[in-house]
């Protein structure tokens, strides 16, 4: 039983990011109908945005230190970050501490930014363009990007901590009466669990609860009838596709404690979330959140021991064999809506 | 000629000409000059140059012809790769009933994807065939490693039963050969002046086979079965209205061009006997794409072009540093010079794949034919005509 839990748990993080990019995909997928390759790369240019703001954060000037000298005998130079100067040692230590999170905010306007860029610069061409189309030019483009972030990082994975306050772990057996230890699961994966289901209910209140929501809605359903009644629906459409563009952003950003970011991160998801993407069928959102979550969980639990010495090899298949089998006996996906993608 | 209409058949002699002919055309520049490094007339490129066309020229049967996208396409490559390091393992370093297997086994496990995949249609067979080779990727590095040789891959080694040529002793190696008539790897040097020319057998062999195989898919491009299929990517609904099933002939074309793709396997592990599973990841199958679409999806010449443009670019390209560069533009003034070279620093070297991605998006937003319509178009403005072939070449995927 505890094994169980342990590896719903291991699934939940995997899971998130899964849920997190598939949401975004199928968002642009249903309101513009364009397959975007590109996804994974703005997952990735997220990760790197947390980078970055880490970086820049601790960006430090040097300072002679005259009561400590270095092994010449010369008064040591300590590197020290600007941020002391402006807010003093303790609060500027706290600030570099919670990158991370302080990331988010700056996250969000950026690909956002990026979003409406590549949207109103590159995929509006595409609009009426085939399927194959789209997904070679937002192929190439992803290529592009992971490139240029591959120029400026280096390809080597680059370490970023999560807030010390979420450095340890949180012990789920004590918690759930069984032995202590047997289930031991990192403070920062149940953040990031918490987190993406924020922001998939926001996306999803978003759309349900304001005008503009409604607006989109009903665009997904009939854009043509929707443009007739005045409305300027691309607009929307471009919204979305910023919105969309920063929820993978986010996505990014709070993974990066969870496994260092390298420029192919998005690639190694991006396959990965397509397939969520038409487990969950096209176009239904709902359909890919759970799909992403449900893939996840499946995922680790194809790689307990005692499944991979019935099964070997299955941990690695697991998601492409579940994609396959859901895609012949249920051609619409999991939550598929008639009508979008059939033959 | 040879069941080919006259224009067919002309282009027919052109590739055969410049496949021939192409240690000279590919050395056009002297040994050891500055432009040296542009040549291409090395053993290894030039192999490289006709095994990435058979395997474009049978991606085209499937995707240029029927609209159907695989991405998956790379798992035949590699299946088609280990089951000829296995004949060369068990049977003889003979590379024929190496890339006889190897074409088969391919053609099998095409029959058996393509007979899964191809229930359905649109982007959906495109993720079913990504999963598919996908699996066979992981599967290769990890449950199938007796196999495939895992990570270390699967390479001949002293100790192989070799039936008919006896096990190797240690220590020794052995090169593919042809009946023993000729070595893969044999070359002949052919000095004129300061160029430097060089016959590889292993060449010669790749592109006779590339000239079969394109003959053949001249073939299938002009036979009633190559319309069905043109058919089926202009309008299947209407194609199954008038009481033809659709399936058999895509499956027919997934199955071929699987073939093609396991004889391009078979000649590569022929030219440098070594396979591993990164052959199969989903990178390699974009890139076959990506040749297909580069040269122009849908017409004969194209993708020959495509896989040509992309290994040249890939070979030549990512060896340029910065001292070339710095060689190139030492006749700017300083300050420009650095500039001019901080500037396409990024693009070269490490960073060609860069540049491919550029270029492959410039191709894709504003020549979805690819190079060969870039071509008509040129010629067209050159004739002020509007060349007919351009309508017959522009690509629609079957939805």
């Amino acid at each position: 039983m505890d094994q169980i839990i342990l590896q719903i748990l291991n699934g939940l993080d995997k899971g998130s990011a899964y849920a997190l990019i598939a949401l975004g995909l199928t968002l642009i997928f249903g309101t513009l109908g364009v397959v975007n390759f590109a996804h994974g790369a703005l997952f990735m240019m997220g990760a790197f945005v947390a980078v970055t703001v880490s970086k820049v954060l601790t960006l430090s000037h040097k300072v002679v230190d005259e009561s400590r000298t270095d092994f010449l005998g010369n008064p040591l130079q300590v590197d020290v970050p600007y941020l002391y100067d402006w807010f003093g040692q303790s609060a500027g230590d706290a600030i570099i501490d919670w990158a991370v999170p302080i990331s988010i905010i700056v996250a969000i306007p950026i690909m956002v930014a990026i979003g409406f860029i590549m949207e109103r610069g590159l995929i509006k061409y595409f609009y009426k363009r085939p399927h194959a189309d789209q997904i070679l030019v937002t192929f190439g483009l992803a290529i592009v990007m992971q490139e240029i972030i591959k120029y400026f990082y280096g390809a080597n994975p680059i370490p970023t901590p999560a807030p010390s306050a979420f450095t340890g772990s949180f012990d789920f057996g004590v918690a759930f009466g069984f032995d202590p230890n047997a289930i031991i699961y990192p403070y920062w994966r149940l953040v990031y669990f918490f987190f993406s289901i924020f922001v998939i209910g926001a996306v999803f209140a978003f759309l349900q609860f304001t005008t503009f929501g409604m607006v989109v809605r009903a665009g997904m359903a009939d854009r043509e009838t929707v443009g007739l009644l005045g409305i300027n629906i691309d607009k929307r459409f471009t919204v979305m596709f910023g919105i969309a563009a920063a929820v993978a952003g986010l996505a990014g950003v709070m993974y990066v404690p969870i496994n260092p970011p390298n420029y192919h991160m998005g690639m190694d998801f991006l396959v990965l979330s397509f397939v969520v993407v038409v487990v969950g069928g096209m176009g239904s959102l709902p359909g890919a959140v759970a799909a992403g979550f449900l893939l996840g969980i499946l995922e680790s639990f194809a790689s307990m021991s005692a499944v991979i010495n019935l099964l070997p090899g299955i941990n690695q298949i697991i998601i492409y064999l579940v994609a396959i089998i859901i895609l012949l006996t249920r051609p619409r996906g999991l939550m598929g809506r008639k009508g979008v993608m059939e033959e | 000629m040879l069941g080919l209409e006259k224009k067919d058949f002309r282009l027919l002699l052109i590739v055969v000409a410049l496949t021939m002919l192409a240690p000279f055309i590919l050395n056009p520049f002297p040994e050891g000059s500055d432009m040296a490094q542009f040549n291409a007339g090395y053993p290894d490129l030039m192999q490289r140059f006709v095994i990435f066309g058979i395997l474009a020229i049978g991606f085209n049967i499937l995707f240029g012809l029927t609209g159907y996208l695989s991405f998956g396409h790379a798992a035949f490559l590699g299946v088609g790769s280990y089951a000829a390091v296995w004949m060369f393992k068990l049977l003889s370093m003979n590379v024929i009933p190496a890339i006889l297997l190897s074409v088969v086994i391919a053609g099998v496990f095409a029959l058996i994807i393509g007979y899964v995949s191809l229930r359905r249609s649109g982007i959906y067979f495109s993720i079913l065939t990504l999963a598919f080779a996908q699996m066979s990727y992981a599967l290769a590095y990890s449950v199938l490693t007796p196999l495939t040789g895992g990570e270390t891959g699967l390479q001949p080694k002293p100790g192989d039963p070799r039936i008919l040529d006896g096990a190797l002793a240690p220590g020794e190696t052995a090169t593919p050969g042809f009946f023993g008539l000729f070595d893969m790897r044999d070359s002949l040097e052919l000095s004129v002046g300061s160029w430097v020319f060089t016959f590889n057998a292993g060449y010669y062999f790749a592109a006779v086979l590339m000239i079969v195989a394109f003959y053949v898919s001249i073939r299938i491009f002009r036979s009633p079965f190559g319309m069905m299929l043109r058919a089926i990517k202009s309008n299947q609904t209407r194609m199954s209205y008038t009481g033809l099933n659709a399936r058999p002939y895509t499956l027919a074309a997934f199955v071929i061009s699987g073939m093609y793709a396991g004889l391009a396997g078979g000649l590569l592990v022929s030219m440098d006997p070594q396979a591993g599973a990164e052959r199969m990841f989903w990178t390699a199958s974009g890139e076959i794409v990506l040749m297909t679409i580069l040269g122009g999806a849908g017409t004969l010449i194209g993708p020959v072009l495509g896989a040509g443009f992309i290994k040249y670019f890939e070979n030549i390209v990512s060896k340029i540093n910065k001292t070339t560069l710095e060689g190139w533009f030492y006749w700017l003034p300083d300050g420009l010079e650095d500039f001019v070279i901080t500037l396409i620093y990024p693009f070269v070297g490490k960073g060609w794949h860069l540049t491919l991605g550029l270029l492959f998006m410039l191709v894709v937003i504003f020549l979805p034919g690819g190079l060969v319509q870039g071509g008509q178009k040129i010629a067209a403005a050159f004739k002020r005509k509007k060349p007919d072939d351009a309508k017959r070449s522009a690509t629609e995927p079957a939805e």
